[in-house]
């Protein structure tokens, strides 16, 4: 019969023999472990603490409110974004996301019943002051779609349009850096380096949508908003959307409203959820996904919304 | 959580898990609770049963990886339900676990047939009793995602502890009184530690449930260890 032999029986031995196996593995060496095996807490330790006294929030929002003729479609918005991290918006449809990241580079102007209020500034500097360059502003805060939409032109010129307008390059030498410097960052270079002659629009959905990141970075903006970048494309070119977004991390602020959570939950380091034209929770995508705070987050993201 | 899943057969696989975990639960107090009674009646034939049964244990902890796996694949639980998938994987192993020790229980009866009427004899059944009914309520707790009665459970530890202190001091003096026993007695403190280890396994689920169902971890003060 196979049973194990056990120490000496002494009182000491006993006590000692039922505690061992349950303790928990050291807490005091336990952080140090995970924080150099997952990633997630790596990235996490590497980002700046967001209440570091002094530092400003690349973009901040203060009780934005919107309304489309009567109707308010949002209620009092505050969120910072900063510029070393991916953040996304969740909600359902009509929940108001789309609506405060058109408000982040004023495209709500472009609406004629729309009306926002409150505050919201790029780089201490409020950007709802009438006197504020829209072209500007879209230049530093720029924006991809949710369906593709390249112009009916080259890929070079999809690339170089933006910079020709704004000045950015002083000869066609300088012009094909800019555009090949794009391309490589939007991960499109090695596919269409050799017809960039080409019609932007023969692309397949995916490179669209990266000639239209590239067409963003080419103006060497400092936010990149992207509404929905991948509901038109397949799972691989999401897969490549979302890789380029992670290495485009650091390098600009990148705010994306999402209908998939899953994405959302991939792709950034914060995430806000909005409901009916409420922000309602506002955090670290890790705790929001894992232990919301709030309510109707944990309804809406474990999906118990009838 | 009150309200269901707009997708109810989401609903669905999280109850059929939670069905597994409680199945689980009740083969493993059932063990416990028959070995005691095997010792206590010198019953070897139905000590040979509980062996042979814990066969099924081993199946349905296959069955809830493997329905928790697919759940996960199918429907990508979020916050509380996926606490609650992760939960029922870890605790299936720990049912799994307390299975075995009254399948080791019972693999001593047959060593302990013709033991005379010792104390610790009628002791262990008590202990047993505590132990299964924390094996029992603490499963409870994990079907109905109730976080205070983990903690009611987390504080009964000390009772078997307690009996285990005392079976250990006892059989200590009647080894030293009746040394051709101490075979015996050895045999009878193991059982004592097999349900000592069992009471520890139903503290170790209960902070998986508080955990579950709170999303916060318990706090050294409620979990009773010592520094």
């Amino acid at each position: 019969m196979p049973l194990t032999p056990d120490p000496a029986p002494s009182a000491a031995i006993a006590a000692d023999a039922r505690d061992n196996e349950t303790t928990p593995a050291n807490p005091t060496i336990a952080p140090d472990f995970s924080a150099a095996l997952d990633e997630d807490a790596a990235l996490e330790a590497s980002l700046a603490p967001v209440d570091e006294p002094g530092r400003q929030p690349k973009m901040r929002a203060q009780d934005v409110d919107v309304f489309y003729g009567d109707k308010q479609a949002l209620k009092s918005v505050s969120i910072d974004i900063h510029d070393d991290r991916v953040t996304a918006f969740i909600g359902p449809s009509g929940c108001g996301k789309s609506t405060f990241l058109r408000c982040l580079n004023r495209m709500n102007d472009t609406i004629p019943s729309a009306r926002v209020d409150g505050h919201i500034e790029l780089d201490g500097q409020d950007i709802t002051d009438p006197r504020m360059d829209v072209v500007q502003l879209r230049a530093r805060v720029g924006m991809v779609f949710q369906k593709p939409n390249p112009f009916p032109k080259s890929i070079y010129e999809n690339v170089a349009y933006g910079p020709r307008i704004h000045g950015l390059a002083s000869g066609k030498t300088e012009m094909d850096a800019i555009v090949e410097k794009s391309l490589k960052r939007a991960g499109l270079w090695e596919e269409v380096k050799d017809r960039l002659d080409e019609s932007g629009t023969a692309l397949s959905g995916g490179q669209q949508q990266r000639l239209c990141i590239a067409r963003a970075i080419a103006v060497d903006p400092e936010v990149i908003l992207m509404d929905e970048p991948c509901s038109a494309l397949d799972p691989i070119a999401t897969a490549k959307i979302e890789e380029l977004i992670h290495e485009l991390r650091g390098r600009y602020a990148i705010a994306i409203v999402t209908h998939n959570m899953q994405q959302a939950a991939r792709v950034s380091q914060r995430t806000a959820f909005f409901h009916l034209g409420e922000m309602v929770e506002y955090g670290k995508t890790s705790e929001i996904f894992t232990n919301p705070r709030e309510r109707r987050t944990q309804d809406y993201i474990t999906g118990r919304y009838g | 959580m009150a309200t269901g899943h707009t997708l109810k057969a989401f609903d669905d696989d999280l109850d059929r898990l939670r069905a597994l975990i409680s199945e689980m639960g009740g083969l493993a107090e059932h063990a416990i609770r028959e070995s005691m009674r095997c010792l206590v009646q010198r019953d070897v034939e139905g000590a040979a049963r509980i062996v042979e049964n814990d066969k099924k244990l081993d199946m349905l902890e296959v069955e809830t990886e493997r329905r928790a796996v697919q759940l996960i694949a199918l429907r990508a639980p979020m916050a509380g339900d996926l606490r609650d998938v992760v939960a029922a994987l870890k605790i299936s192993g720990v049912v799994e676990r307390i299975g075995d020790y009254a399948k080791n229980i019972a693999k001593r009866v047959p060593l302990l047939e013709n033991i005379g009427q010792i104390e610790p004899l009628s002791l262990l059944p008590e202990m047993a009793r505590i132990a299964t009914e924390m094996v029992h309520d603490i499963l409870t707790a994990f079907v109905e995602r109730d976080a205070d009665a983990a903690l009611r459970v987390m504080e009964r530890d000390n009772a078997v502890d307690d009996f285990y202190d005392s079976i250990f001091r006892t059989l200590l003096t009647h080894m030293m009184e009746n040394p051709q026993s101490i075979g015996q007695s050895a045999h009878l403190l193991f059982i004592a530690k097999n349900l000592e280890r069992a009471g520890d396994h139903a503290t170790n689920i209960a902070e998986m449930v508080y955990y579950a169902a709170t999303g916060e971890h318990m706090t050294e003060a409620q979990t009773g260890k010592k520094p």
